[in-house]
């Protein structure tokens, strides 16, 4: 008996062992590359091409990142990241705002003003959440052309804020069907009517989901690629275009500190909204997939 | 909600109007219009004319695409495999009530957050054999250490793989994680009760449990990997040669970069049928499941 007792806390004290040792492994595989990209950020081009990789710097220096933020190549203005980044705080802004307004009132009629039909136009906006856009870039290239936006932040703004409807919508539509009609409905009878509903009894009560839904917009939009560098060129460019050009630079000895420096000044904003606010992140993350 | 008076009867319909009309133009028209465009003989500039199935012949005869289709069957069905196993072992770690979990959580999320170009970018650099992984690994005293796979035409595809991996873990670990949290405990207790081992009960009962959570996870994670575009271009910009070309590289060349417009938008009707035939059976099986619960 006793020894059953031992070898079960002994098999339950290894299982430990593995749990945290696993945990522990994967951690660091996951971390390695911004531990990477951090120390390779603060090292000089001489330290790196004399070896050092993973190792702190030997010298620390913040030449690289100076290069980065006004002094890269981006095609033949050398002008560095800091027009891109301001391009892209442009282009993020009122695109985030106009796609979440948007999609709290859409959300909100669906469910508290549903009429023959909801449901259909629902489904309708929801394929947009997963439309491969490499099936609507060249239209889009036209009519942008047409409205004399192309190769402009508003063009951008716009093509976010459209794209952005459906994911927007859904959030809402799922934050707003579990608030009770009840609610809604003693609006009425006291006389409010729709917008007045809308703005103070609704949007009161749906500060998480406007949080999600704008960490989520914020982060697809300022990751963006495929769009930035389909309908802008040049100074217009979004910083993921900009980042991308500075890395596929062939000329020259590669600064790999500069690009390392540069794809961290990229990915600093998104990362601080996920870590001041990871939570609502998650919420985003996982909207898409599980019902609300 | 009843309305109580003609305003609001039509107010509701005018608001969601302007929106339902941007999707429409912006997807479903153009959609058309894309499509349209693969039946013409358009180059350059889109032109309207009627030429039949000839630009989907064009593109099935074009060796490059080939090479797309191929890689993204070998990327989708190891990218899944490998993200779906990876975040549900980390999901039923973490469900052991560890310590710091709240932290560890956070660390295997945060590729998330990042964009591609930076994911693609950082890990060309880990991957570069002159300078990154493997020269360490060399130094340590592992001479003979080999890892030169972005090099390498065959072997490319799979530093995609890596990347992306690193990348996607974190979600299908939060959706898994969610999906175990939804479970009632006292099922594993019972079935501790009768003998069974953890790792067997997992397997056995947990886990065909997570049915849903498996199903969206292996949606979501096929569009990521059909639409995937800026991590193969900043990792290996569809090189070396075409070796990691994909089908939304492909389209993207066609059309911006060698003015074959007809064979871009045939490309991109093909990606949008296959994203079609994953996500419509799914959409509608979740929109019904809905109705059945309201």
């Amino acid at each position: 008996m006793r020894t059953e007792e031992h070898s079960a806390r002994r098999s339950r004290q290894i299982g430990r062992v593995f749990i945290y040792g696993s945990l522990i492994a994967l951690a660091a595989f996951y971390l390695m590359p911004l531990w990477v990209m951090t120390v390779t950020s603060l090292k000089s081009l001489d330290e790196i091409y004399g070896g050092s990789f993973i190792g702190m710097p030997k010298a620390i220096t913040l030449e690289a990142w100076n290069k980065a933020w006004q002094e890269a190549c981006i095609g033949t203005a050398c002008t560095g990241l800091r027009p891109y980044f301001i391009n892209s705080i442009l282009m993020v802004v009122p695109a985030v705002i106009l796609s979440t307004g948007i999609g709290a009132i859409n959300g909100y009629i669906l469910t508290k003003w549903r009429f023959a039909g909801a449901n259909a136009i629902f489904g309708l906006l929801l394929f947009g959440c997963f439309l491969p856009f490499q099936a609507v870039i060249l239209p889009m290239a036209q009519v942008l052309g047409r409205l004399h936006l192309s190769g402009t932040i508003p063009g951008l703004v716009l093509v976010h804020t459209v794209y952005g409807i459906s994911f927007t919508t859904l959030f809402f539509r799922n934050y707003f069907i579990t608030i009770p009609d009840e609610l809604t409905r003693a609006a009425q009878i006291d006389g409010a009517g729709f917008f007045r509903i809308f703005f103070s009894v609704m949007l009161p009560t749906a500060l998480p989901i406007i949080v999600v839904s704008c960490i989520w917009q914020f982060t697809q939009i300022w990751n963006d690629f495929l769009f930035g560098v389909s309908f802008t060129a040049g100074q217009s460019s979004p910083i993921t275009v900009a980042l991308n050009n500075i890395v596929n630079v062939t000329m020259g000895r590669k600064q790999y500190n500069v690009d390392m420096a540069a794809a961290m000044i990229a990915a600093i904003p998104t990362l601080f909204v996920y870590v001041v606010a990871g939570r609502y992140f998650v919420r985003g993350l996982t909207a898409g997939a599980v019902k609300g | 909600m009843s309305p109580k008076n003609k305003l609001d009867l039509w107010l509701p319909r005018l608001v969601l109007s302007p929106s339902l009309l941007a999707v429409l133009i912006a997807v479903y028209l153009f959609i058309v219009w894309t499509a349209w465009i693969s039946l013409s003989s358009s180059q350059m500039v889109p032109k309207f004319d009627f030429v039949g199935v000839e630009q989907y012949v064009r593109l099935w005869s074009t060796p490059r695409w080939h090479t797309a289709v191929a890689n993204l069957f070998i990327f989708t069905a190891l990218f899944l495999t490998i993200t779906i196993a990876l975040g549900l072992f980390l999901a039923i770690l973490l469900d052991q009530k560890v310590r710091a979990e709240g932290f560890l959580r956070a660390v295997y999320l945060y590729p998330m957050a990042l964009s591609f170009i930076v994911t693609g970018t950082a890990w060309k650099w880990i991957l570069n054999p002159d300078l990154g992984l493997q020269k360490v690994i060399n130094e340590l005293g592992w001479t003979g250490f080999v890892f030169d796979w972005i090099t390498q035409p065959s072997f490319a595809i799979y530093c995609v793989v890596i990347a992306a991996v690193w990348q996607s873990t974190g979600f299908a670990m939060a959706i898994f994680l969610a999906g175990l949290r939804a479970i009632d405990t006292s099922i594993i207790k019972a079935a501790q009760i009768e003998g069974a081992s953890l790792p067997r009960i997992y397997l056995n009962v947990i886990v065909p449990m997570l049915r849903p959570a498996f199903l969206s996870v292996i949606v979501l994670l096929s569009y990521i990997s059909i639409k995937s575009f800026d991590l193969v271009l900043a990792l290996t910009n569809a090189g070396p040669g075409s070796a990691t070309e994909m089908p939304s590289t492909f389209m993207f060349a066609a059309t911006f970069r060698r003015n074959q417009m007809g064979v871009g938008a045939a490309s991109a009707i093909m990606m949008l049928m296959t994203v079609a035939a994953i996500i419509v059976p799914y959409l509608y099986s979740e929109l019904r499941e809905d109705r059945n619960a309201h």
